[in-house]
């Protein structure tokens, strides 16, 4: 194939690889006059001036990422609320406690809050029990209650982060959802604040990936890994999302992948990287055979056989949940699937050396890691024998719940 | 002879609804005419597991078949992922926004096909609407998720030892995804008052409409929060 003499000839030629090759020869000139949705953030900073809200401003010192069409987003380092995905913490906890981990590492000032509830837009596209003006206002009482501490939110969640900027579109434009949703919050005693940009934490990742690389203590060139940029990241608000024209061509989203490969691992196409998880919402909830078999004929199947990789990567809870949930049925059936599935911040703090049961939790995770862990040099079964001991003290009573000072 | 479904309903019921999902804010910025090319079609995971089509959604809503539209608010709408991937049209359509819009019309207006279409879920309902957090630890039980594999028993068996075994101090919960502040679960009680959200449950569910109108009552009582006329 063309990509392999390429990439064997700059071998050769001991150049840095860099990007992803697509199999295509158009290329992707950014431009703001192509954009679909228009840039907000003068609307939202006029509406400040009009004094219909406050705009918090991202902290500096903060990150200029590139967008789909050209925009430059701000992306901060640290002073960030952690605005957490319900999806994580019942079935992935080690996607939030790896994204806590290394913000601790890189020695980030971070927060992580209880004064923050679910987006609810999973309840949104599952069932619909709710509408406009109660979505805006969930999602402006979270960002009052984030402004409230001095922090600068970061969504942890695909589907919040795309929900929230769907809000902030609906928000900007329509003067009467504005004054009822204001009327809200207001008589919540809050303030009514929009963040100058809506950031998502895999921009946060791209935005410190040489940090990371820096840190980097497992070799992971042997490692082949498939990304699966999720739906709400970059489907809704497309020109909201982080694009990079060393990454695909600058022709998908850069979240993640660039990620990925500034750490040393290899990241591989495969022919249905734009289809969905197979999540569904509704459906991974009461009707899972839709989820198993579009996460496994669609997704699993397709880059086993077009890739082969050693393990998935992307950047939402619904999209780890349905992909590595949805294999053990489809396994029962012989099928050709049984690769893990985690985030990127995951994976990334599993790099830097972080404990695979303390830190990156993989034993909530369904599909087998450890010959992903074997092949990253990461002695599974030691670690998790340090992980039992830890649980016997906890049971024991000489420990109430594992410590951070533990992990670091 | 083709017979039209859903013929008991009368038409003016029918022209009522779809009025209404064209009333929506929204309705405007995600419909703009229809080019019939399938983009959305080939895009759209659901075409390809059931009978279901957003290109039809599309083109139903922009040539105001009314007829259609009661239909597919009934049959068609709960296929969809609401994955969004229908947003590569080239007409700048949402056919999933449309069909959230749809939905939210269906469940204000208590749609037996809705209740139906529902029913598995409310406990979800419950879940979100009280906790401020949709899913938490402890509905991983083995015979909700039987096809997950043994890993669900091993977690629920586990659970609350587990979640003490993670170092965010705000996740060592199990029967909520974090742990939530009681003033902001208020908040959000006051916000699903405010808008309507809680009568919507009555549509599908009034039973459920009615525990969570205790519990949420009770709490704002406490919460000094004005909760007006
Ligand atoms: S949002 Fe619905 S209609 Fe659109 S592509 Fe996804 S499943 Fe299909
Ligand atoms: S992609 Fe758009 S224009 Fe084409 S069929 Fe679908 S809704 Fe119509």
């Amino acid at each position: 194939m063309a990509s392999d003499t390429l990439n064997k000839a700059l071998n050769v030629i001991n150049v840095e690889r860099r990007g992803t090759g697509v199999e295509t020869r158009r290329t992707f000139t950014p431009d703001p006059e192509q954009a679909q949705d228009e840039d907000l953030r003068e609307a939202v900073l006029e509406l400040e001036r009009e004094g219909e809200w406050i705009v918090q401003r991202v902290p500096e010192p903060y990150y200029e990422a590139g967008t789909k069409y050209g925009r430059k987003k701000k992306i901060p380092y640290e002073k960030t609320w952690h605005h957490k995905s319900c999806g994580q913490c019942g079935h992935i906890p080690g996607y939030s406690t790896s994204i806590f981990w290394l913000n601790r590492v890189l020695g980030y000032d971070y927060f992580d809050p209880r004064d923050q509830t679910s987006c609810t837009a999973w309840n949104y596209y599952a069932s619909a029990t709710s509408n406009q003006a109660a979505q805006a206002a969930v999602a402006m009482r979270n960002f009052a209650a984030a402004y409230e501490t001095g922090y600068f939110p970061v969504i942890h969640c695909g589907t919040s982060f795309g929900h929230y900027k769907e809000v902030r579109h609906e928000l900007v434009h329509d003067h009467d959802l504005r004054r009822k949703v204001r009327a809200m919050i207001e008589r919540l005693g809050r303030p009514f604040v929009m963040p100058e940009e809506i950031v998502h934490y895999s921009e946060w990742m791209y935005a410190v990936r040489d940090e990371l690389k820096a840190r980097v203590v497992h070799d992971l060139s042997p490692i082949v890994a498939t990304v699966h940029p999720a739906c709400h990241y970059y489907k809704l608000q497309s020109g909201d999302a982080i694009y990079d024209p060393e990454i695909y061509g600058g022709q998908r989203t850069a979240a993640v992948t660039a990620v990925v490969q500034a750490m040393g691992a290899e990241v591989a196409d495969y022919s249905t990287w734009y289809d969905c998880c197979g999540f569904g919402f509704r459906h991974i909830l009461v009707q899972r055979d839709f989820t198993r078999s579009f996460a496994t004929l669609r997704k699993i199947e397709v880059m086993k056989q077009e890739a082969n990789p050693d393990v998935v990567l992307t950047h939402d809870t619904g999209c780890v949940t349905s992909l590595d949930k949805s294999q053990f049925a489809a396994q029962a059936h012989n099928r050709s699937v049984g690769v893990p599935v985690m985030s990127e911040s995951q994976f990334a703090a599993l790099a830097m050396g972080a404990h695979p049961f303390r830190v990156t939790q993989l034993h909530w995770h369904s599909t087998d890691y450890r010959p992903l862990l074997a092949k990253m040099g990461i002695d599974a079964e030691r670690a998790w024998a340090e992980f039992q001991d830890d649980l016997q003290e906890i049971e024991a009573g000489r420990l109430d719940y594992l410590t951070w000072d533990r992990v670091l | 002879m083709m017979t039209v479904p859903y013929a008991d309903v009368p038409i003016e019921e029918k022209t009522r609804l779809f009025e209404e999902v064209k009333a929506d804010a929204r309705y405007d910025s995600y419909l703009y005419g229809c080019y019939e090319c399938g983009i959305c079609v080939a895009a759209c995971p659901s075409a390809r597991f059931y009978d279901f089509s957003p290109r039809k959604i599309a083109q139903a809503l922009a040539r105001e078949d009314v007829e259609l539209v009661y239909e597919q608010m009934n049959d068609d709408v709960w296929n969809c992922s609401q994955c969004f991937s229908c947003l590569r049209c080239p007409r700048g359509n949402s056919p999933g926004g449309l069909i959230t819009i749809m939905r939210e019309v269906a469940v204000k207006n208590g749609l037996r096909t809705t209740r139906e279409a529902l029913a598995g879920y409310t406990r979800i309902i419950y879940k979100i609407m009280t906790t401020g957090t949709q899913v938490s630890p402890d509905m991983l039980q083995e015979d909700a998720f039987p096809d997950w594999g043994p890993g669900v028993k091993t977690v629920s068996d586990n659970l609350a030892l587990w979640r003490r075994a993670l170092p965010p101090e705000t996740m060592h919960t199990t029967a909520q995804s974090w742990q939530v502040e009681e003033r902001t679960i208020r908040e959000l009680y006051a916000i699903w008052k405010w808008t309507g959200t809680l009568d919507m449950i009555a549509q599908v569910d009034e039973g459920l409409h009615d525990i969570m109108e205790e519990v949420m009552d009770d709490a704002l009582e406490e919460s000094g929060i004005d909760l007006g006329p």
